[in-house]
């Protein structure tokens, strides 16, 4: 039975909506294959609007394995925005994918990848665009099953109502291991409806299928114990990690958009994972351990994805670029590949104790100075010590030194406020770190035009970090210290005017807090939302701190718990958290010692350079620190 | 002192291109700005030696001349491109527009002359479909937007609300003969087809300011919004009041 395209019926409201083009599909790179030729259907959404979404990695990089399979098709769908979703209801038209404009309800598996938890809103308008039913519970064999991935899904608790699935870590096997598990199953003539599909996946202790697991409360709100409710399922989900990236060397084929987008360039990822052990930093901890890409790969996906996509700038991706035991071959190596061609080379995330001057130099050859962004985190040495960001003031000024010398004229720090332990103080030093980042540049340069802009938001305690446990700042005071911040970089004579200010003020931090360390009583809460016309929730046009609060008033209702339970209340040793049972490798009595390690300013290395301190995760998972030098360079490329 | 780029200057413009393209089916929803940026990067797919401009920010040296409005779909559109190589014009146009997506299809290019291209475009040529309407509504309301000396509309521009003539930047206005059916399509439903030259003016007079100049004048209003498509753009003949191709010029002389 083939599925029809409901672009003819899509074209009639276009021309009625802002920016038609991000509905319209026809990326270069993407793929429509042929519905009946396909046996297993995944429809694959970003929650996010398009221009957030289509430059995602994670979902590129599914579209792309998953259509390589035989048997298998996969189409993209994003939130669509407030006025085009007026305009499908009023017209009876369903969530679409933007591929084959078919309707996401067709499909075997709606996928969705959740980078952060405020697309939850959005999870639900697709869902009820697409007429499938709200909760998992109520859906039926017509119904695609709804899977989660994406860091969120390390706690997907606050969402399980809505999802038949979620899978933890790096999606590229596992995709395809579950297309074939969905394969087999329909092959066999789909024996035992959806639950015995959701069985097969859960058997595996790779897949997490909420509703075979019940949760436990003690009296006082919180959780006694998860435990599966039925045989065959293991008490434990485990992530999953991809060892070797020179073997996924994905995306070959990068999306290029008509449309404007947030990334405009061809990203490769470098490496994954990262061992710094910042404890604020849920990426560092749940995507251990470091895995490199060889320098020779990355330079055959540069070539052959600039070559594809016609981008001109190539973003050397991972959690800390500078990092990878060959940056300074990889960019020389690219900058001399090419050298006058206008193609430029960015390290979206540089550390500033892994920053040197000949990496300034060679991601500035071709001329351009793309912006150069730090992140201190904490602004005074003790705080720097409790988040374990061993980064020295010596070492940024030495870094913003050789920036400011080498031409450029801005350098943007990053910062966090509410971090536990600290008191205004610690925020106030951010002021003074950015007036000595002003006076090194002037000396350097000689000159009083540089500028540096200090970026800071409130920090939100995650899941799987050491900071697990502890207490979120409440909105009042983060929003305190970032008043009393921008007084004292305003009010200063010599510096001010060279010093720009951006935050983001601390309520949305609140219910990010919620949502990242809920547990399944807080879908009530989002549900509730949504119904009072919550959406777009990482857009501060559309985000309504009110709203959050008065449905969660609702929603808690005769509970024991409400809002500041989830986020300000700090936790003990022995709380079992809504996550415990979602393994992400980690020890806990390692996250438990790093936190106490944090309260006592006590710094941990990298083990990427010193001995192991067992953080649990290779032994657990099987997994090991794969990193160069490989010794290997890039050659100049041929002409043929 | 400002600071210089360090290495050498970019290298000069030996050639400029012409190139003229559509807009079709989807891709009429793509905005100015897509545009460009889908050029750009079929430029570097094609492999076209354009020409950069000077400075810390080099820009490709590509240029747009009159573009339609999203959502308004075109057989000619227009844009030059300088290139630091003398190239083959029939061999752009192939290469450039198999890097296009389809529906932006490259459909001449020509080497430039003297002369800008931004002054031949004195006017287009539009047609407008518009579904369900009735064709002797429309013959009147053309009839009484013809014979009328002005016909003052609003529209909302950035300035705000904007109140100008429609009517002396009509050449022609004609209700073309409804849609011939071919073999084996469907019966379709009643549409009217509108043809127009519009002379280009500051302020423009777009295909819907005569529209609307259409309702003010004789109260036609068709029933859903209008399939809106340029024909063509170019230097308006005195006598027809039609425009020729802007190329002509660039031509003359034989083509290399």
């Amino acid at each position: 039975m083939s599925v029809e395209s409901l672009f003819p019926r899509l074209e009639p409201l276009l021309p009625k909506v802002q920016k038609p083009i991000q509905y319209v599909g026809g990326e270069l790179n993407s793929t429509v294959k042929d519905w009946d030729e396909a046996t297993v259907r995944w429809a694959l959404m970003y929650p996010d609007a398009y221009e957030v979404g289509l430059p995602n990695q994670g979902v590129q990089i599914l579209y792309e394995i998953l259509n390589e399979l035989p048997e298998t098709l996969a189409e993209r769908t994003y939130a669509v925005w407030p006025d085009l979703e007026a305009l499908m209801r009023s017209e009876g038209v369903p969530q679409f994918t933007v591929d084959g404009h078919r309707p996401v309800r067709a499909f075997d598996v709606l996928g969705v990848s959740f980078a952060t938890e405020l697309g939850y809103t959005n999870l639900l308008t697709a869902l009820d665009l697409a007429g499938i039913p709200l909760e998992a519970a109520d859906r039926t064999g017509e119904d695609p099953i709804v899977l989660a991935g994406g860091h969120a899904a390390f706690n997907p608790e606050p969402i399980a109502g809505f999802l038949d699935a979620a899978v933890l870590g790096d999606g590229e096997q596992i995709a395809i291991a579950i297309s074939e598990v969905l394969r087999e199953w329909k092959s066999e003539g789909s024996p035992g409806g959806r639950d015995e599909l959701l069985m097969r996946l859960a058997s595996t202790g790779g897949v997490y299928v909420p509703k075979f697991y019940d949760v436990e409360y003690h009296p006082d709100g919180r959780i006694m114990r998860v435990v599966p409710n039925r045989d065959g399922v293991p008490s434990r989900v485990f992530k999953h990690t991809v060892m070797d990236l020179d073997e996924w060397p994905y995306p070959k084929k990068p999306l290029v958009p008509l449309a404007e987008t947030v990334h405009e360039r061809f990203s490769v990822e470098i490496f994954r994972g990262c061992t710094r052990g910042c404890r604020f930093c849920q990426a560092g901890m749940i995507t251990r351990p470091v895995r490199e890409r060889s320098i020779t790969t990355v330079g055959d996906m540069v070539e052959a994805g600039i070559k594809e996509s016609g981008f001109s700038e190539v973003g050397l991706l991972s959690l800390s670029s500078a990092d990878h035991s060959e940056i300074a071959d990889i960019t020389r190596g690219l900058a001399d590949r090419y050298d006058g061609s206008q193609i430029g080379l960015s390290l979206p995330s540089t550390r500033v104790d892994a920053f040197n001057i000949d990496l300034a130099n060679e991601l500035s050859r071709n001329g351009r100075r793309s912006g150069l962004t730090f992140a201190p985190e904490g602004g005074s040495e003790r705080m720097r010590k409790v988040i374990n960001k061993m980064v020295t003031e010596e070492d940024l000024i030495r870094t913003v030194t050789t920036a400011y010398s080498n031409g450029w004229r801005q350098v943007k720090l990053y910062f966090m406020c509410g971090l536990p332990t600290e008191e205004d103080v610690d925020v106030l030093g951010i002021a003074d770190l950015a007036k000595k980042v002003i006076r090194a540049g002037r000396e350097a340069t000689g000159s009083r035009d540089v500028r540096c802009t200090v970026s800071i938001g409130g920090f939100v305690p995650k899941p799987h970090t050491p900071f697990q446990w502890a207490a979120q700042c409440d909105h009042e005071t983060v929003d305190r210290r970032l008043r009393a911040l921008r007084e004292a970089l305003r009010s200063d004579k010599e510096y001010g005017r060279a010093i720009g200010y951006r935050y983001h003020d601390g309520k949305p931090s609140i219910v990010e807090g919620l949502l990242s360390r809920g547990d399944r009583r807080v879908g009530r809460v989002i549900r509730a939302v949504w119904e009072d016309g919550g959406r777009f929730d990482g857009w501060s046009e559309h985000f309504s701190f009110e709203r959050w609060m008065a449905a969660a008033e609702r929603a808690f209702e005769g509970e024991p718990v409400d809002v500041e339970w989830y986020t300000t209340r700090e936790r003990d040793e022995h709380e079992v958290l809504p996550w415990d049972h979602l393994d992400a490798g980690l020890d806990r009595e390692w996250l438990w010692q790093d936190w106490q390690d944090a309260l006592g300013d006590v710094e941990v290395e990298d083990c990427r350079w010193t001995p192991c301190y067992d953080c649990g995760v290779c032994p657990t998972m099987g997994t090991e620190i794969q990193v160069g030098p490989t010794g290997r360079k890039l050659l100049p490329l041929t002409v043929i | 002192m400002k600071p210089v780029p360090e290495g050498p200057a970019p290298e000069p413009t030996v050639q400029r291109l012409r190139v003229r393209y559509a807009k079709r089916g989807r891709l009429r929803f793509t905005s100015h700005r897509d545009i460009s940026r889908a050029v750009e990067r079929a430029v570097r797919r094609a492999g076209i030696p354009v020409a950069y401009s000077a400075g810390f920010n080099p820009h490709p040296k590509i240029s747009y001349a009159g573009a339609a409005p999203t959502g308004v779909a075109s057989e000619a559109e227009y844009l030059e491109i300088g290139v630091n190589r003398a190239c083959d014009p029939r061999r752009v146009r192939d290469d450039l527009d198999a890097s296009l997506p389809p529906g932006l299809d490259v459909l001449d290019v020509v080497e430039a002359r003297d002369g800008g291209l931004a002054d031949r475009l004195e006017g287009s040529v539009w047609e407008l479909r518009l579904p369900g309407a009735e064709p002797e509504e429309a013959e009147r309301a053309v009839k009484e937007f013809l014979s009328a000396g002005h016909v003052e509309v609003e529209r909302l521009t950035k300035k705000g609300m904007r109140r100008f003539d429609a009517r002396q930047a009509v050449r022609t206005l004609t209700v073309v003969e409804g849609p011939e059916k071919t073999a084996g399509q469907e019966p379709v439903q009643p549409c009217v087809i509108l043809r127009m030259v519009v002379r280009h003016e500051t302020p423009a007079v777009r295909p819907d300011d005569v529209l609307m100049g259409l309702r003010l004048v004789a109260g036609f209003a068709p029933p859903s919004p209008a399939a809106v498509t340029r024909l063509a753009q170019g230097p308006l003949d005195a006598v027809t009041g039609e425009p020729a191709d802007p190329f002509d010029l660039d031509r003359a002389g034989g083509e290399r």
